[in-house]
Formats: C-alpha cells, sequence, structure tokens
C-alpha cells in the first residue's frame, strides 16, 4: 500500500492539474498490475459496501489512543476529517506489514457479516502495522470515501496519456459496467467490456459572454435567441442502437438520467443531439436546486425519479444518419433537429428548446427580463449562419445572462489565501441572521480589490476573537453583500439551505451588522424559486 | 501574595519589579527568546541569556542596555532570586526560573523536548508554579523523531534536483533556519536569505558554531541556487523573487503542516511537520516533570489543553496573552 500512499501524498501536495496528472501517469506506470483497477474503481466512486460503521471505527480510536471522547471530538473540529484525525491520535504502530492496496480491500470486504468483535481484532491488528499516512488511507479504503480531488476527468486524462489512448475511449471504458476483481488494467484500457466506437461524442460549442449592447450586434434577422437554461449541458449520442449521455465536463453520465432511455429505442442510429438536462416537473421547468438531487449519485432511487424527474431541452444537431452535420450553418441544423423531433412518439420528456420570437433589441431586453420566472439564467443568441464549432469562437455564440441574487451578510470568520495572497486573510465566511443569532451563509474568495483586501487584512488582525489553527473568528462588523446563482436546500448545512457560485458582490461600508439580510429572508427565495 | 501575575503589559514579578516577555514598555523586561512575539522595542532594559542578545540587537538595530547571564546561573534582583535554563526552542532561548522566599515560578517561553541538534537540550526544572506554551497541544500533534523528518527533506531535495527545480524551504529566520543548516549540512550548498544570513553571523560572532552557508545576492545565478538548498523567511514564500528562481518548488517547515488541512491552506509544494515547539506528549512530559502544583497554559489550545489537564489531576488555568503570532510579525517586518 506504500506506493498508493506516496500517490495519495503526491495529488495533496500540488494545486496543479499537470503535476497531478503526471503522478497518476508516473503510479500506473509503477504500480502493482492487480492493485490498478482498485485505485480507477475508487476514484471514480465504485464504492464496496463498508464493511464496519463510522460510530463503530471511532469508538475504537478513542478506546486505543486513551483520550477522553470530548478531546477526541475537539480533534475532528480541527482536523475536519475523521480518518485523518483517527490516523493521527493513535499510539505508533509496534510492527510492520507490507500488504498491497487489493489485499487489503479484499480482506476489509471480507468483514462484511461478521461480529463486530473480529472485525475490532482486524482493524486494530491493521492500524497497530501502519504509519500515520497509511493509516489515514486505511481509513479511507473502510469508508469507502475518496475524495481527494481527482476528477474523473483527470484521472481519464492521465490513463489516456500513460497508456497512449483516446481519453474519450478510456472515460467509456471506465464508466462502463465492471468489477475490479474481475478485470484487468490491459483490458480496462483497451474496453475489451465496451464498444467506444459507439460511445464518440463531440467537443461542445461553447459561447463567450455577451460584453457589449446587444444592438451592436446588427440586424436582429440574423441571430437565433434562446432561453440560456440553467441545468447539466448534455450531449446524446445513439450509435449501433446503443445510447450514451454525455455531461459538459465529458463524463457519461448515462446510467444517472434513466428517463431519457426510451430514445435507445426511438432515435434512429447515427444521431448526435446537444442540449441542456433539466428538472421538469408538469411541464414546468424547475430550479437547478432540484436538479441538483439527482447529481453525482451512482443509484437513482423511485423518490428521487419522482420528486426530480428530467427532462432534456435540445439546442442543437451534430450527427445525422452517422454523417458529421457541424459544418452546416445553425439555420439548416435547426431544420434537421425539428425534424428529428417530430420522429418521437413519447412526449414531453426530450423536447425543442423554443426559439424566442422578437422584432427588435428593445423587445428583447423586456422578454430577457422575464428569465427568472421561467428558471432561466438569460437568453443566448446565436448566428444563424454559425457553424457547430469544437469549443468558442468570437462573435457566433454569446450568452447573455441576468444579473444574479443578491444577500447583505457579515463577515465571522476570515482565512488567509493561498499563492499570491497567501499573506493575507482572503477567504472569508459570511452569515446572516437568525433572531439573536448568526448563522454561517456562504463562503466567498474573490471579488474584492487588492487595497480592499489589505483593509479587510487589517480589520482581521485587529479583531480576531479566536485563532483556530488558520481560521480566525471575526468581531462580525463588516457588512459584505454577496451575489449567488441560486438557491437550494440542504441539510449539510447548519442554515438549512446554500447559496449556488457565492462571490462578494461589493463591500457595504454604508452598512453595518445590524442591517444584514435574515435566515427567512433567504426562506422565502428558496420558497419562490422552487 | 504570589510570585508573578498577569498584567495587561505582560507576566509581572512584583517582587522583583520585572516583566517576563511584556508586550507593553517596561523598565526591565526579561527575555526568553528573540520571536517577535515574545520581544518588543521600547524597554528601557533586557535581561536574556547571552545567545538571545546578538538577537535582540539585530532585530532592534540600535544598542541597548541588555544585560546577559549564561544557562543555571542564578543573580538576585530585589530579592527574588532569577536565573535561565535551555528551553530547546531555538538558539538562547531560555526558561525563566525565579525563586523567592522557598517559593519557585519557572516561566518557559517558547519550548521544545527533543534535542534539534543546534538549540541547548531543553531541561526541565522543578517548581511549584510554571507557565506553559500551548502551541501544539492537541493530541494530533506527535512529531515524528527530528532524524526521519530530515530524511523525508533529504529525499525531496534530491527529487528536486533530479527535476531540475530549486530547493526553497520556508522557514523562520530565528530557530528553524539555523536547525536546518545543521542538519542539512553536507555536500550541498545552502543559500539563505540575508535576514538569517544577518542572524547567523551575529550567532557566530557569539561563539555558535555554524555550518558554512551562502548569502544570496543578486551576483548569484538562478543555475547556481538550483544546485543548492535555498531557504527563506515565510515572508518571502510568496512574492516576486520566488517566481524568479528557476521551476521552484517549495517545502514549508512547521507544526502545522501535520494536518491535511494546513498543507492544503498554504500553496506549498511540500510540507514538512518540524517544529521548535513542544508537541502533544512533550507538552504532558514537561508540565509532569516540574511536579508544579499550578500551570498556566499561555497561547495556543489554552482552554482545550487546561481542560484535559485539569481531567488528568493538574491543576491548570487558561491566561491570555499576546503571544502566538510569531508567523505574522515576521511577515511583517520582510514586507
Ligand atoms: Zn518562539
Ligand atoms: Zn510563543
Amino acid at each position: 500500500m506504500k506506493r498508493f500512499t506516496e500517490l495519495i501524498q503526491q495529488l495533496e501536495t500540488s494545486n496543479k492539474t499537470n503535476d497531478k496528472i503526471a503522478a497518476l501517469v508516473s503510479y500506473f506506470s509503477t504500480a502493482d498490475e492487480k492493485d490498478k483497477p482498485y485505485v480507477i474503481a475508487m476514484f471514480t466512486g465504485k464504492r464496496p459496501r463498508r464493511p464496519v460503521t463510522t460510530a463503530l471505527i471511532r469508538e475504537w480510536a478513542i478506546e486505543l489512543s486513551a483520550i477522553p471522547a470530548w478531546l477526541f471530538a475537539e480533534c475532528y473540529h480541527n482536523v475536519g476529517d475523521l480518518s485523518e484525525t483517527i490516523a493521527l491520535v493513535l499510539p505508533p504502530a509496534n510492527h510492520t506489514a507490507d500488504r498491497k492496496l487489493n489485499e487489503w480491500i479484499t480482506d476489509l470486504a471480507l468483514l462484511n457479516g461478521q461480529e463486530d468483535s473480529v472485525k475490532k481484532e482486524f482493524i486494530l491488528r491493521a492500524w497497530d502495522s501502519m504509519d500515520t499516512q497509511e493509516r489515514f488511507i486505511f481509513n479511507k479504503l473502510i469508508s469507502g470515501n475518496f475524495r481527494i480531488g481527482i476528477s474523473n476527468k483527470t484521472l481519464v486524462n492521465a490513463i489516456a496519456r500513460q497508456s497512449n489512448t483516446d481519453s474519450n475511449k478510456i472515460m467509456h471504458s471506465i464508466m462502463g459496467k465492471w468489477t475490479p476483481d474481475q478485470i484487468t488494467y490491459q483490458e480496462l484500457i483497451d474496453g475489451a467490456h465496451v464498444n467506444t466506437d459507439n460511445s464518440w461524442p463531440y467537443p461542445f460549442c461553447l459561447a463567450y459572454a455577451l460584453d457589449t449592447e446587444p444592438a451592436n450586434l446588427g440586424e436582429t434577422t440574423a441571430w437565433q435567441a434562446e432561453w440560456k437554461w440553467d441545468g447539466i449541458r448534455g450531449q446524446i449520442v445513439k450509435r449501433n442502437g446503443e445510447l450514451f449521455i454525455w455531461s459538459r465536463g465529458e463524463e457519461l453520465v448515462t446510467e444517472q438520467f434513466p428517463e431519457l432511455h426510451f430514445l435507445r429505442d426511438e432515435l434512429p442510429d447515427g444521431t448526435v443531439i446537444d442540449g441542456e438536462i433539466l428538472a421538469v416537473k408538469d411541464g414546468n421547468i424547475q430550479a437547478f436546486s432540484i436538479l441538483q438531487q439527482r447529481l453525482n449519485r451512482k443509484t437513482i432511487n423511485k423518490s428521487q425519479l419522482k420528486e426530480a424527474p428530467v427532462g432534456f431541452f435540445c439546442y442543437d444537431i451534430m450527427e445525422v444518419q452517422g454523417i458529421d452535420i457541424r459544418n452546416e450553418t445553425l439555420s439548416e441544423r435547426r431544420k434537421k433537429l425539428v425534424e428529428l423531433m417530430s420522429l418521437l412518439t413519447t412526449r414531453d420528456i426530450v423536447v425543442l428548446s423554443p426559439a424566442i420570437n422578437f422584432e427588435n433589441w428593445e423587445q428583447l431586453i423586456e422578454i430577457r427580463k422575464e428569465s427568472r420566472a421561467n428558471n432561466s439564467e438569460g437568453v443566448m443568441l446565436k448566428k444563424l449562419n454559425s457553424l457547430y464549432h469544437s469549443g468558442r469562437k468570437r462573435g457566433d455564440w454569446w450568452k447573455w445572462k441576468i444579473n444574479p441574487y443578491t444577500v447583505d451578510t457579515v463577515m465571522i470568520y476570515a482565512q488567509k489565501g493561498s499563492g499570491r495572497r497567501a499573506n493575507h486573510f482572503t477567504d472569508y465566511t459570511f452569515a446572516v441572521r437568525d433572531g439573536e443569532k448568526l448563522i454561517t451563509i456562504a463562503k466567498a474568495y474573490s471579488g474584492l480589490t487588492d487595497l480592499e483586501i489589505k483593509e479587510v487584512d487589517s480589520f482581521v488582525r485587529r479583531n480576531g476573537v479566536e485563532k483556530f489553527g488558520p481560521v480566525r473568528t471575526v468581531k462580525p462588523e463588516l457588512v459584505f453583500e454577496i451575489a449567488f446563482e441560486g438557491i437550494a436546500e440542504s441539510k449539510r448545512h447548519k442554515a438549512g439551505l446554500a447559496l449556488r457560485f457565492p462571490r462578494i458582490a461589493r463591500w457595504r461600508k454604508d452598512k453595518n451588522a445590524t442591517e444584514i439580510n435574515t435566515l427567512e429572508d433567504l426562506r422565502q427565495l428558496l420558497a419562490s424559486t422552487l | 501574595m504570589a510570585l508573578i501575575s498577569f498584567t495587561n503589559k505582560g507576566i509581572f514579578c512584583k517582587q522583583g519589579g520585572f516583566y517576563i516577555d511584556p508586550w507593553q514598555p517596561v523598565d526591565l523586561a526579561v527575555t526568553t527568546h528573540g520571536h517577535a512575539d515574545h520581544f518588543k522595542a521600547g524597554n528601557k532594559a533586557y535581561l536574556c541569556h547571552e545567545l538571545t542578545k546578538p538577537v535582540l540587537l539585530q532585530r532592534l538595530g540600535i544598542d541597548l542596555p541588555v544585560q546577559t547571564l549564561p544557562y543555571n546561573k542564578e543573580i538576585t534582583i530585589n530579592g527574588v532570586k532569577l536565573s535561565l535554563f535551555p528551553a530547546g526552542h531555538v538558539i538562547g532561548s531560555s526558561q525563566v526560573r525565579l525563586e523567592y522566599k522557598g517559593e519557585i515560578c519557572v516561566i518557559s517561553g517558547d519550548y521544545k523536548i527533543e534535542y534539534d541538534g543546534i538549540s541547548t537540550a531543553f531541561e526541565p526544572v522543578k517548581c511549584h508554579t510554571f507557565v506553559s506554551e500551548s502551541t501544539f497541544g492537541l493530541p494530533i500533534y506527535n512529531w515524528q523523531p527530528q532524524k526521519e523528518i530530515f530524511g523525508k527533506i533529504r529525499k525531496w531535495v534530491t527529487d528536486n534536483h533530479l527535476q531540475s527545480k530549486t530547493s526553497v524551504l520556508i522557514a523562520y529566520s530565528l530557530g528553524k533556519a539555523q536547525r536546518l543548516i545543521k542538519n542539512l549540512a553536507g555536500d550541498t550548498p545552502i543559500y539563505v536569505h540575508q535576514s538569517i544570513a544577518n542572524l547567523n553571523d551575529g550567532f557566530i560572532k557569539a561563539g555558535v558554531e555554524l555550518p558554512p552557508t551562502i548569502r544570496i545576492t543578486s551576483d548569484i545565478k538562478k543555475e547556481e541556487l538550483q544546485k543548492g538548498i535555498v531557504i527563506v523567511p515565510p515572508a518571502l514564500a510568496d512574492g516576486k523573487w520566488m517566481k524568479s528562481l528557476m521551476s521552484a518548488s517549495t517545502g514549508i517547515c512547521s507544526g502545522w503542516m501535520q494536518v491535511r488541512a494546513g498543507r492544503r491552506w498554504k500553496s506549498a509544494d511540500a510540507g514538512f511537520a518540524l517544529s521548535d515547539h513542544a508537541d502533544w506528549s512533550g507538552l504532558l512530559s514537561a508540565i509532569k516533570a516540574t511536579e508544579a502544583e499550578k500551570v498556566f497554559i499561555t497561547h495556543g489550545f489554552v482552554s482545550t489543553f487546561s481542560k484535559y489537564l485539569n481531567e488528568i489531576g493538574i491543576t491548570a488555568w487558561e491566561v491570555n496573552t499576546q503571544y502566538g503570532n510569531e508567523e505574522e510579525e515576521e511577515i511583517l517586518k520582510g514586507a
């Protein structure tokens, strides 16, 4: 497991994607053959059943380290990660064992269904053979919860580079059905269990943010306007009887959206369409927060399907009857898309994203103001003669977003930033009022000028109430207006809700802490967007 | 009446008429060590260990009345017997032992238990009242032996050389820098920032044996630095100069690097949990060794640590001081 431990350390010590990829490439070039599929499984969230509960692990760690439970809790509070806290408080090991990662994982799986006493003996003996780093990894193996900031994309790029294989092919392969105990690394690369030719997606065509008055775009007749939906940009590929759904992050998300699986039967082979995955209920597009309940889940249950059903709003079409039509103009492609839609027999789930009718720019400005009412983020402007570019091209597609929501908050914690601003307090936590209490509502890192940062910094130094490792509790005095894109219910946050893309809009020096918004204000906003 | 009291100027010995590490100007400041949070300019006179004097002069920039003492030598001030004992924190760092009418009180400043190879090793002193820091007073902070940490640092330097990266270690000018120099000295040349070089010169003049280092000047080519080990204070961790180096790899040497969140928070390429403060078990063993009836806990995890001490039968009190901002002060100085 030492080699894997080393990999994790390397992945954690660098912020640069290139370094991470280099570390992964080196790992896949040198690691134990049998370990590799397990690592890929772990990093892509293929989790084995947790053999021991968190409560038991915690109990045994407290017992072994001979510290009171409250002190353990204090440590956990400071470290912020249970696996790491346990690794740090345990007494030093008495012997060493150099077992392979796949052996540990296999043995842990065998603990399922055993008596607690058997589990305890196994875990305690394992801890007693490991250093702090290995214990941390081992505890993560138990919880199966390996969040170390490696996206599927990064992992895929590394494997692609290591094996000299196309990355889309690797993505399809590792998102397919396989288990680490029954496949080799080479078989995964070869995609022996999937047909990667079928899944091939196109790079998405992207838009720049509109940075001028729409009137400067010229004649309205040259443009198509659409709503800019606030969902997940997706690409649907149907070839040789197989259906694939890719997300904008170039991840395969086919299994997450069973509502769209009817397309396997209804779309002709050799079809690729571009659109937006949205939560749609009774024909109405829902807020992003509803869709969020469906994201990043390995399994979808009935109640989620019922609570947050999805639909697909089609923007464009790139392949018809197996022929790449990205070099045709938007108006030509649109015709083909409309035609395709008319072939579908299942109605109201996969639909054409409507074009907005408008006579002149003034009218469109008025229409755009209604964006929020239909849960859109604004308007898209696409030139009717534009081709479907790979990536961004200036001038053809524009996104014209409406202004964000705002809330007035007070700063309650500050932490030093990183990189250029490592010596200044630049990372802040903001709260709104809830009766007498202040309740955390957002963290934000950006939005102030260097001068303002220096000013806040000196305030923090003078008014730090408490120091908790790197975090300072500050006197709640400075009021900031936070802009955000949406609001969602959240059980993980004390406030019971979470803001989407919060950032500092401006420092409200004109306001004091008694004038900030309340949690009730935000609850009302949440209710109004559901 | 108690021998010491905690006032808004600092730790005060009324009978002796002096303060220990005061943060506001007083007549006589007994100074445990030269870190900026324990030592302020503006006092009328200072009393410290003979190897702390060069630091004070360096930092004050002017000649001030500084009286010095070697370890273990007793003097009497207004009837109070005063002596200094090694604290093992940095070169010259001292615990201050006070005795008056049979009552003994020890103010330890900052300390660590493990011998670091350059600062005189910590010596436990029996007393009735003990004042202890608690910078790393949580059981998650238990240091590895420094031999192992230096092994890791050396391996890191070798790896950097192989990848044509410049190894830059971030360390306080006072203490950590000398410790690194002493323990990393060998075939690889060590380049130090001028704030470190100045302190080293002072130490060498005062008779400390330090391995040779090279002061970084604009004449030194970046290619040369790349072949050596570069040591700079935290103030430089982030500046233009670092960017001018040939693909610098930065390694922070600090106890906070023990925890992943601490490492992530600093955008260093590597973190080494090398601290000049006592770890959890070090704090506990030091406090027990004093056999003190009463313990005062200053800067760090003050309330958690005192609560734990009381639970295990050691009477401990929380004290509010202005110590504990070593790092920031250093940054401001360098800026
Ligand atoms: Zn110190
Ligand atoms: Zn201190």
